[in-house]
């Protein structure tokens, strides 16, 4: 049996009745990342050794009779741009290429509590800026249904790591698509919470008010189990917010469900295939009794500008505390405080990093804050006001996640226009705050295709039941 | 009115390409040395990049409220209270540093 190709249900079924261990379990992954690491390039660090630990006292637990939860003893990959303390961090940069973590983020925190088994730090874009995984320090990972095609990104190692098995479920960041156009370029699931549901603390932050921590899965049901996991309050991160919905457990008929399609996201350039494999989603649907309703997200077409002004705005002041003073990488050629920043950084960092540093600091300029950064504040105000009107009249929105499958390695990094277009069906989400998850349908000219689901703010549970239904 | 007019011949000026002057004043404040080939390229990069946003600027929106963050919150707080660090993380903090002497993290002179 290859244990690498469970998912969590099967997994945690398999530990309770005693037919394979924890450790067995890890090996199996294990052996499949020692196996296909070097070639398809999807850990930056591989934590054998606390992983087999931790899989050991979970064994332990069971063989004394103990209960365990769902995630107890199930191994799983994390993007390295979340930190696991006193493992490295390196987000993907060289600015951070050495540098350990002092303490874990509280996703990890919870995900220990329950017995989470830590395989290893994943790629990703630098500092989780690309839909790509090209701009990484420790180069490109590879998508595994085709080695010469990106497996999306900026969460590619994770979505990579779960497609081909080399771990159970992967935890991913999305800023603007990070965790779905991924896991749609590599046929598996990966959502995005609403903003506030899951803390922030210890993600190494991007965009702050948009960035969300998300499972990625190879089910549904699957990520749902994470999402419940590491959901929550906390109080070292302001922006969550308590759970304001009961877990209903009520199950979602599709008969009368009101399923919305913007039509400002079914024009013109996306691929046909792709464009199928949604609309058959779509016919499933109204089939199965769901009523099909066109609407309008009016100013659609203003959300990737919107969200290419805030977010490098947002980057660039985060991006200040790399400095070479407190941790990372520092300069060895500065002869004055400013030298120590000036190369530090200019050494440390790469190409995007450095656009959207410089993006942000312009569009946040005097003579330019008002036109750029207040303007995309404003148009965020409209955005959100668009989904408002829209969730009034349906339940569930459904759009392509990505207008095409996976590219090629290589054929978009050189012009970082094209490569911000790839995001065009996922940035609303996290410009409006609200709950997507991506669901593999089917394949285009052999590649996996992502249907997206999007629902209101704090509607995951309305969201997984839906998704389920694909 | 004076803002708006201000703003509007900024926006004016610049539509144009980036020049090797805004690129170098915008590396500067963000701290990041350039070569003079970087400098080129991020200038074309950047203005082919800001004139897709042009089409954001042709809204009127001086009626719209910003949107700052998405959760609707306000003053979150927590008690100012300081929570002990243990003598592990201390040493490990600063042993992350890149320069260091003793427990103390080195840099260049703040003031000449």
């Amino acid at each position: 049996m290859e244990l690498n190709k469970l998912t969590i249900k099967e997994a945690h079924n398999g530990l309770v009745a005693k037919k394979f261990t924890s450790v067995e379990l890890t090996e199996a992954c294990l052996a499949e990342i020692k196996k296909l690491n070097k070639k398809l390039n999807v850990f930056i660090t591989v934590t054998e050794y606390e992983a087999l630990e931790q899989a050991k006292e979970v064994d332990k637990k069971i063989a004394a009779g103990a209960e365990i939860g769902i995630l107890e003893g199930v191994p799983m990959a994390i993007k390295d741009n979340i930190l696991v303390k006193d493992i490295r961090c390196t987000s993907g940069s060289k600015i951070l290429e050495n540098y350990i973590a002092t303490y874990d983020a509280t996703v990890v925190e919870k995900l220990r509590i329950a017995g989470a088994v830590i395989l290893g730090k994943t790629n990703l874009d630098e500092f989780a800026m690309g839909a790509s995984t090209e701009t990484s320090h420790f180069g490109p990972t590879k998508n595994p249904h085709d080695l010469k095609r990106v497996p999306g990104g900026s969460s590619g190692g994770s979505a990579a790591a779960v497609a081909a098995n080399m771990c159970i479920y992967a935890l991913g960041s999305d800023t603007g698509g990070s965790v779905r156009q991924p896991a749609s370029f590599c046929g598996v699931v990966g959502m995005k919470p609403t903003y506030g549901a899951v803390s922030r603390y210890g993600l190494m932050a991007m965009a702050s008010s948009l960035d969300q921590i998300g499972p990625i899965a190879k089910t549904v049901e699957d990520a749902e189990i994470v999402f419940d996991v590491i959901r929550g309050k906390d109080e070292m991160d302001s922006t969550t917010v308590e759970r304001v919905n009961k877990k209903e457990n009520k199950q979602i008929s599709i008969k009368g469900l009101k399923v919305g399609l913007p039509k400002e996201y079914f024009i013109g350039g996306m691929d046909d295939e792709v464009e199928k494999c949604v609309l058959d989603v779509v016919e499933k649907f109204r089939k199965a009794g769901a009523e099909i309703i066109d609407v309008s997200l009016p100013h659609a077409e203003y959300t990737l500008a919107t969200y290419y002004i805030i977010v490098p705005a947002e980057v660039s002041a985060n991006m200040a505390r790399y400095d070479g003073v407190r941790y990372g990488y520092k300069t060895k050629k500065a002869k004055t405080l400013l030298d120590t920043y000036l190369k530090t950084r200019a050494e440390g960092f790469g190409d995007e990093v450095k656009r959207r540093i410089m993006l942000g600091t312009y569009a946040l300029s005097a003579g330019y804050y008002d036109a750029y950064y207040l303007q995309a504040q404003r148009m965020r105000t409209l955005i959100r006001q668009d989904f408002l009107k829209v969730f009034k009249e349906v339940d569930c929105l459904v759009m392509p996640t990505s207008p095409t499958t996976a590219f090629k390695i290589g054929e978009r990094i050189d012009d970082p226009l094209t490569m911000y277009l790839s995001d065009v069906f996922t940035v609303s989400a996290n410009v409006a705050g609200l709950p997507a998850i991506s669901v593999p349908v089917g394949e285009a000219n052999k590649l996996p295709v992502g249907v997206q689901i999007m629902a209101p703010w704090f509607g995951e549970e309305k969201l997984f039941e839906i998704s389920k239904l694909i | 009115m004076s803002t708006f007019v201000f703003t509007d011949f900024l926006l004016l000026l610049h539509n144009m390409k980036l020049t090797k002057q805004e690129v170098e004043h915008i590396a500067t404040l963000a701290r990041l040395e350039l070569t003079e080939k970087e400098k080129e390229k991020f200038a074309e990069q950047l203005s082919a990049i800001l004139g897709y946003f042009k089409e954001l600027q042709k809204v009127d929106l001086s009626k719209v409220e910003p949107t700052a963050q998405v959760t609707g919150l306000e003053n979150v707080t927590r008690p100012d209270e300081v929570k002990k660090c243990d003598e592990e993380t201390m040493k490990k903090l600063v042993a992350a540093a890149p320069e260091r002497i003793d427990n103390l993290v080195k840099v260049k002179a703040v003031f000449e």
